[in-house]
């Protein structure tokens, strides 16, 4: 299957000890790396080292390490998640490097989004935009059969691919406006394609587009580099799919 | 001590329902005099948060995480059950819960079985009103398919992103609430004790992730929905983050630790590649409703490509030895039959620890597009890890640590021993007995969370007077101070391993002494290493940095350090149980065909380990398993 041959890699990486800290790039080393390592775990060698060597460590956000807690947000080389289709950075593996490459490495960059600690950001802004109206108002209990709500396979499936978003926020990291439509739009699309969300449907997106407005999103304008950045793969129409919802709101 | 779960008495069936009338109310004006703390938000805790707020109760939530929607329920693939009987196919509130008896190896309590089936189907209806996007047929109606050890379909699904789905629900109810004022949300906190006072469960103190600042929180109840341990074997596919801290700190305050030995071990995640590795990655249990296992019968055969190994030469080896279930055994049969197919010499892939699932019978009769339908994003996230590609050429899996049945004892109400102290989810111990079956654990969480704690916190709460302790007492003070004693002693160690390396050393001394198989010897052994590696990480951990600014060092140092305690625990829990059930296998005790010997006469209770520190042997205490509605049997697939 393999061969054992392991490469040094060159990362230049950001490091900027707070929020308020200025930051600038450090040059670090990558040794005994193999194809199988995933560019988390070439990190946390990096890591290794550092800490013996009494160095601190770069921090960085990850949790499940399978590409769907969302945690982990990196910019590698320019893209966010290292711009491989349908992958996030803890799915990133080195066999899409090879031998002596240098790797950039950096935080999300929005003004949405401000830098706690060298890659680690603070999107709590996302939570606020789903606070704004990303549910149904729904009570524990009292709710029908979930059979007497019929929903066709095509619009549960079109549903299911707006809500594959993890909210991870590459999007507004890839988008040169540093927009959160894409993100928004899915969540908005999700509900409105499902009967359950019709009933809120017109507050929802008003509240919702105000929230992200309000974070410091900035607005789309049709690049579709959100669609490139996005892990899973959530498509650009569920943003037209927001402002058709949107237009109509206005009307209702 | 003899422990009483206070399940009620009378026919089962009528069993939940009266006990909700029995149960004491709190006047809805009266509700919002009471705060309650979350800890974990996860299915179960989000679930709990978001419909005790909704109730009226302030709750407070915290996660370690950055957002409450990352917790690792959402990584969950395959589906949650729910006795709906829907396809018609012989389903039933009962028969959901003997499957769940039986598949946890006669191991659970009754009473909350039953009651876990009988929410199972307002979970769906709920989930569905949230607008969780199960998957559909054509014609609107929810579909279903099958999962281990059971004969019929009730597992509800959304493509392989189940757990994401749901959890996603639960976090849009939690939003809602958090926009409403009823829950006050604190991410990036870490539990890291808990404050009882006068033997009652006050308040918890956290660790601000950010700042490095510890704070104290008092509340009327603390509930812990903290998820499960099986990070004390490094490798594990729980997220890196998961861990038993949360859960020891309550153990080490006196609440009871139950059954810590039973441990799953999921048969299908996908094999190690090599030491740098940082955790395992798990393969839905779904796909084995396709694929099929095997092994090549002849050992020569292993380091052939699986295409050039004749129909004849391979072992199907679930197939074989458990005709009626097949692929589709119980987690705890099937990945014990995976380690003896490789100790017998015929694993595959490197190291040869590995088995074929192979899809190739599958998308002969399906077609290939049908498959990646149904499993297309498990197909793509083994690509991605392993580079190759699972329709042309046979996944490689082998098992891995999944799953924690053992958690804090909790009685009927999901209280702890400590008066107060609520246990919720994976967290706790009661309802998958020594094996969970696949699809339960969601159905466990959002059961819990949504249908079962919202009634029950409320008996206990009006017994206490609302506010009655406030943060500025002494206990409070005294656990900001020991958390920052040990904080200090972390930074101040400096030695010369990392906190990464004492991990792996645990884990490896867990996974092959106390894993899959376990022996007295290996138990005895463990017990011996566990303890050296622990004052070695005392004495040489090195941990850099400061306590009040983020640091991931120090965050990992805590959690290893519980887990060098816990892992002892877990395995004295282990060579105390002198029998073979579900997870835990001994290899003293087996029938002459290799499965599991259970001795029902002397174990067949909850074993309740009362902490008492390091140096000190720790008491059990029992409750006895009384089957008076399912009849203690044999478990058989065959």
């Amino acid at each position: 299957m393999s061969d054992h041959k392991t490469m040094t890699l060159t990362l230049i990486v950001w490091r900027q000890k707070n929020a308020s800290d200025p930051g600038k790039f450090e040059t670090y080393t990558a040794k005994n790396i193999t194809e199988h390592h995933s560019f988390l775990e070439m990190l946390d060698c990096v890591n290794e080292d550092l800490i013996h060597a009494g160095k601190e460590p770069i921090v960085f956000d990850h949790d499940c390490r399978e590409g769907i807690c969302g945690m982990c947000s990196q910019v590698i080389n320019g893209a966010p998640h290292g711009g491989q289709d349908r992958t996030t950075v803890c799915q990133l593996h080195m066999r899409k490097f090879k031998d002596g490459d240098t790797i950039y490495i950096e935080p999300w960059r929005a003004r949405a989004f401000p830098i706690i600690k060298d890659l680690i950001v603070d999107r709590a802004a996302l939570d606020t935009i789903i606070q704004a109206g990303g549910y149904t108002s729904c009570h524990t209990g009292g709710v029908p059969d979930g059979n007497a709500i019929l929903i066709p396979k095509p619009i549960a499936e079109e549903a299911t691919d707006a809500a594959e978003c993890i909210g991870c926020g590459a999007c507004v990291a890839g988008c040169p406006n540093g927009a959160a439509m894409l993100f928004t739009g899915a969540k908005v699309s999700q509900l409105a394609l499902l009967p359950q969300g019709r009933a809120e449907a017109v507050a929802r997106v008003k509240n919702m587009t105000n929230a992200m407005i309000e974070c410091g999103f900035g607005n789309c304008s049709n690049h579709y580099e959100c669609m490139a950045a996005c892990p899973k793969g959530v498509n650009v129409k569920f943003i037209a799919r927001m402002n058709r919802e949107f237009i109509k709101a206005q009307f209702a | 001590m003899i422990l009483d779960g206070k399940c009620p008495t009378g026919p089962i069936e009528k069993s939940w329902d009266k006990h909700r009338f029995d149960l004491k109310l709190v006047n809805p004006a009266n509700k919002r005099k009471y705060n309650i703390i979350m800890v974990g938000t996860g299915l179960a805790g989000g679930a709990a948060a978001a419909s005790l707020g909704e109730l009226g109760y302030n709750v407070k939530a915290f996660c370690y995480q950055d957002s409450p929607r990352r917790a690792h329920s959402i990584a969950a693939q395959g589906g949650i059950n729910a006795a709906k009987n829907y396809p018609s196919d012989g389903d039933s509130i009962l028969r959901l819960m003997y499957d769940t008896i039986k598949g946890g190896d006669f191991r659970a309590r009754e009473a909350d079985v039953w009651r876990l089936s009988q929410v199972s189907n307002n979970i769906i209806d709920q989930c569905v009103a949230q607008g969780v996007p199960f998957a559909r047929d054509y014609a609107g109606y929810l579909d279903n398919r099958s999962f281990g050890g059971a004969q019929v379909s009730r597992t509800f699904y959304s493509r392989g992103l189940t757990g994401q789905q749901l959890l996603l629900g639960a976090y849009s109810a939690l939003s809602r609430q958090i926009k409403a004022g009823s829950v006050k949300m604190y991410t990036r906190r870490e539990m890291l004790d808990l404050v009882v006072v006068d033997g009652v469960a006050r308040g918890i103190t956290v660790r601000n992730l950010v700042t490095g600042e510890i704070e104290s929180h008092a509340a009327d109840a603390v509930c812990l929905a903290s998820g499960g341990y099986v990070n004390v074997f490094y490798l594990s596919t729980n997220a890196k983050g998961c861990s038993v801290t949360a859960n020891w700190s309550a153990a080490k305050k006196g609440a009871f630790f139950a059954n810590p030995c039973y441990t799953q071990i999921h048969p299908t995640c996908i094999p190690q590649a090599g030491e740098y590795q940082s955790k395992l990655t798990l393969m839905s249990e779904s796909l084995r409703n396709d694929g099929r296992i095997w092994v090549p019968k002849k050992k020569e055969d292993c380091g052939k490509h699986p295409g050039e190994v004749a129909e004849a030469d391979r072992d199907y080896y679930l197939e074989r030895k458990y005709p009626s279930f097949g692929n589709l055994a119980p987690r705890d049969i099937s990945s014990r039959s995976a380690k003896e197919a490789c100790d017998d010499g015929r694993g595959v892939g490197p190291g040869g620890r590995g088995v074929y699932l192979d899809f190739e019978e599958s998308i002969k009769r399906l077609s290939e597009d049908t498959i990646r339908e149904r499993y297309g994003n498990l197909f793509e996230m083994y690509e991605k890890i392993t580079d190759e590609n699972g329709y042309k050429r046979p996944m490689r899996i082998y098992p891995a640590p999944h799953y924690a049945m053992g958690g804090l004892w909790v009685d009927y109400n999901l209280m702890s021993n400590i008066p107060g102290l609520f246990v919720l989810g994976e967290a706790n111990f009661s309802v998958h007995g020594a094996n969970r079956l696949g699809a339960s654990a969601l159905m466990q969480g959002l059961s819990d969370g949504y249908f079962v704690i919202p009634y029950t916190i409320g008996g206990y709460l009006v017994t206490v007077k609302p506010g009655s302790v406030k943060n500025d007492h002494p206990e409070f003070k005294k656990s900001v101070e020991d958390v920052k004693t040990r904080t200090n002693k972390f930074l101040n160690i400096n030695g010369k391993k990392t906190v990464t390396e004492f991990h792996r050393e645990l884990g490896k001394v867990m996974w092959n002494n106390v894993g899959m198989a376990r022996s007295k010897e290996s138990l005895t052994e463990a017990l011996k290493v566990i303890p050296q590696i622990r004052e070695d990480f005392w004495k040489n951990v090195k941990v850099g940095g400061s306590g009040t600014d983020l640091n991931q060092q120090l965050e990992n140092a805590g959690r290893v350090a519980d887990f060098l305690e816990f892992g002892e625990l877990l395995t004295r829990d282990a060579l105390h149980r002198e029998e073979s059930c579900g997870g835990h296998f001994r290899t003293e005790h087996q029938l002459p065909d290799g499965e599991a010997k259970r001795n029902d006469a002397d174990f067949s209770y909850v074993g309740a380990w009362e902490f008492k520190g390091n140096d000190k042997e720790p008491e059990l205490h029992k409750e006895p398993l009384k089957f008076e509605t399912i009849h203690l049997a044999v478990r058989s697939y065959k």
